[in-house]
């Protein structure tokens, strides 16, 4: 204990001293740039660690400062529309009609990085090893399957011993993107789920409890013995919480990860025609290996730039996050996108011209 | 320093004194006036850009906002009457809870509690005030559901056999009316405990003692000279405690499980208009989803609107009793 307390000063000085590093690093790219804010963007919460730092690597790197305001998908896209903004940020595709919406004339969707959404769930005994399959997770979420010793459970996962608790089905109440990755995915693997409960970023859940946010619904179920969410990847990764594995559509049982998401998008990336927009949805993605609930978050910008200046940082930017960028992107749970796909994107920037001044 | 005739003095220093309050007059009147029109005008403007942002969803929806139960943004179907109803029966259940509560701890700092003990208890009632919503939210999904779950929930629905009414029925999953109903009632609390503390304490002295020296007990005292006398500064502070009821967002999101659906009972998930507000503002891309959220905000102003109408009136009618 008296070694303990003698340590402390220690630990402290040297906490010190890392915020000072921290501290004239920033004061440094603070010199280059001159203080002021060089470009403003806003949408999606979900990418936000990942974009925060991207912004603060690419900050100290060139000098280059961009303000982003994490304040949802939607506030994004009515931001970009309404041309408050330099990007915007969307963990779901535009609309055709939102893109029609759009003052600015055509927007260009950069997907950035991948997420998905992982079944969590509580139950004595059972940390590891769950298996499910689209039709029994949609089959939970409506409210048909109702115990956790349903046939349709124990057959698909002989070796565990599930008990004869009742479910508890957690949803997010909050609109958000995670929402729309899953509703997105049943409803493409599940004809029944389409024409029911359809998809969106909030719908209306036949059964359940809803909870705000992802700590909201990991919150509930760990509390819960026989609750059943979905929750990020990265929020479940960082928080150690049971998963479960999803049959995918080349039929084998996938379990959540960085890698397994890469390979959805890379899989999709191989059947897309040259002309893609990339609003493109890729759950219950072909391949072996492929996880079944991913989907791209994009950046959002216009194809005809108003300010030059700006136009060329922000485009300088996106090709320093497709390379650079992606590299960072597994430290923090995010799958970075399949290389060649990188590539691709990064080609289809060069469409975006400048207004001359 | 010039000579000044002697009885010139104290006059010449009057009328400049006189001369100083009149400005000094002037300007605290632009002030005050200023500072009391600029609240009604800014309550004003909030309710022309809510009703206006409304608009588009009142004249669509029309009263189906209020009378349907069906809240399905991908059909575009917006009916908020779960959210209301959960609102009103929400805060009622606080009120339930917290007024007795709250006016039993007044009634004992101004009458019983000894001068040592007034300060500290009366200052740490007045706290719960001071603590974040969010802070009562996680203290919610922590500490009070697992509670409500476990042990307060089986107990009403089986040892005391509430169950039977459809009020206790149903399983117990922790977050529930009950448990933002619970939530409710400690945030409301303070608000209710202070107002009626002071307006007690403020009971003349000459009340108490007239009603002692015609042979009153001191619970007699109480129940029938001072409790009346400031029966309208109690139900004041009552009012204010369920206008924070009916507008607390963070700490009910956070329990009340966001369930759009009316059920009788207290155990099952329900939903308030400003958690509904909360929970979609920020993802609402579509404009009568948006708008149909301002309409639901502004039915939340009609509502403490009409609160605090009652109130006034409740008051009106208490004190106007007294005069006779």
């Amino acid at each position: 204990m008296r070694a303990i307390k003698a340590l402390l000063p220690l630990l402290f000085i040297a906490a010190c001293g890392k915020e000072n590093g921290n501290q004239s690093a920033t004061a440094s790219s603070t010199a280059q740039s001159g203080g002021s804010v060089d470009l403003t963007g806003a949408g999606a919460t979900f990418p936000y660690p990942i974009y925060s730092k991207w912004f603060s690597d690419y900050a100290k790197a060139t000098g280059v400062k961009i303000n982003y305001q994490s304040i949802g998908s939607g506030g994004g896209i009515r931001q970009l529309s309404e041309q408050t903004v330099d990007f915007g940020a969307s963990d779901s595709p535009m609309s055709d009609a939102e893109m029609a919406g759009a003052k600015g004339g055509p927007i260009i969707h950069v997907p950035t990085v991948l997420g998905a959404d992982v079944v969590t769930y509580n139950l004595s005994g059972v940390t590891t090893g769950l298996k499910l399959t689209p039709q029994v997770i949609a089959d939970i979420f409506s409210g048909r399957i109702t115990k956790w010793n349903d046939s349709r459970i124990t057959s698909l996962n002989p070796t565990l011993s599930l008990p004869g608790v009742d479910m508890l089905v957690v949803h997010r109440s909050d609109g958000s993107g995670t929402t729309y990755i899953f509703t997105d995915y049943l409803s493409k693997a599940v004809p029944a789920w389409n024409a029911s409960v359809g998809k969106g970023k909030e719908v209306k859940w036949p059964v359940g409890l809803g909870a705000k946010g992802n700590e909201g619904v990991a919150g509930q179920v760990k509390q819960t013995p026989g609750a059943i969410g979905y929750i990020e990847l990265a929020y479940a990764k960082q928080n150690n919480l049971p998963t479960a594995a999803i049959r995918n559509k080349s039929g084998s049982f996938i379990s959540p990860s960085v890698q397994a998401v890469t390979a959805a998008a890379a899989a999709t990336a191989q059947a897309l025609p040259a002309n893609t927009d990339y609003r493109l949805s890729i759950v219950d993605a072909p391949g072996a290996d492929s996880y079944p609930i991913s989907s791209f978050t994009w950046i959002l910008l216009y194809q005809h730039q108003r300010d030059a200046t700006k136009g060329k940082k922000l485009l300088d930017f996106l090709n320093w996050a497709l390379t650079t960028g992606e590299s960072e992107a597994s430290s923090l749970d995010y799958a970075p996108l399949p290389t060649e796909m990188a590539a691709k994107v990064r080609a289809r920037l060069g469409t975006v011209d400048f207004a001359s001044q | 320093m010039t000579a000044i005739p002697a009885d010139s003095a104290p006059k010449d220093r009057r009328r400049l004194a006189v001369h100083r309050v009149e400005i000094g007059d002037r300007i605290y009147e632009i002030l005050t006036t200023a500072c009391a029109l600029v609240v009604p005008a800014l309550v004003t403007a909030i309710a022309i850009a809510i009703f206006a942002a409304a608009w588009p969803a009142l004249t669509k929806l029309s009263a189906s906002i209020i009378t349907s139960s069906d809240w399905d943004v991908g059909a575009g179907r917006f009916g908020a009457a779960p959210a209301l109803f959960g609102t009103i029966v929400s805060s009622a259940v606080a009120l339930v809870i917290a007024t007795p509560l709250a006016i039993g701890v007044a009634i004992f700092l101004s009458e019983f509690s000894p001068r040592w003990l007034r300060q500290p208890v009366g200052f740490l009632v007045d706290l719960l005030a001071a603590v974040p919503s969010v802070v009562y939210g996680l203290w919610g999904i922590f500490v009070l559901i697992p509670m409500l779950r476990e042990h307060v929930m089986p107990f009403l629905r089986d040892t005391l056999h509430l169950g039977a009414t459809p009020f206790f029925s149903g399983a117990a999953y922790g977050p529930s009316m009950l448990a933002a109903g619970v939530i409710l009632a400690i945030m409301a609390l303070p608000y209710i405990s202070a107002v009626s503390r002071e307006v007690l304490l403020a009971v003349p002295r000459s009340q108490r003692e007239a009603a002692l020296a015609l042979g009153a007990t001191r619970w007699e005292m109480i129940r029938d000279a001072v409790v009346p006398y400031a029966k309208s500064g109690i139900i004041g502070g009552i009012m204010l405690g369920l206008g924070r009821a009916l507008g607390e967002t963070m700490a009910v999101t956070m329990v009340i499980g966001n369930r759009p659906e009316i059920s009788a009972s207290l155990f099952a998930p329900g939903y308030t208009m400003a958690s509904l507000i909360a929970n979609e503002f920020s993802e609402a891309t579509s404009d009568l989803h948006l708008s149909a959220l301002m309409a639901v905000g502004a039915v939340l102003f009609i509502i403490t609107l009409i609160v605090n109408a009652i109130a006034r009136w409740l008051v009106w009618q208490v004190s106007r009793e007294r005069a006779i």
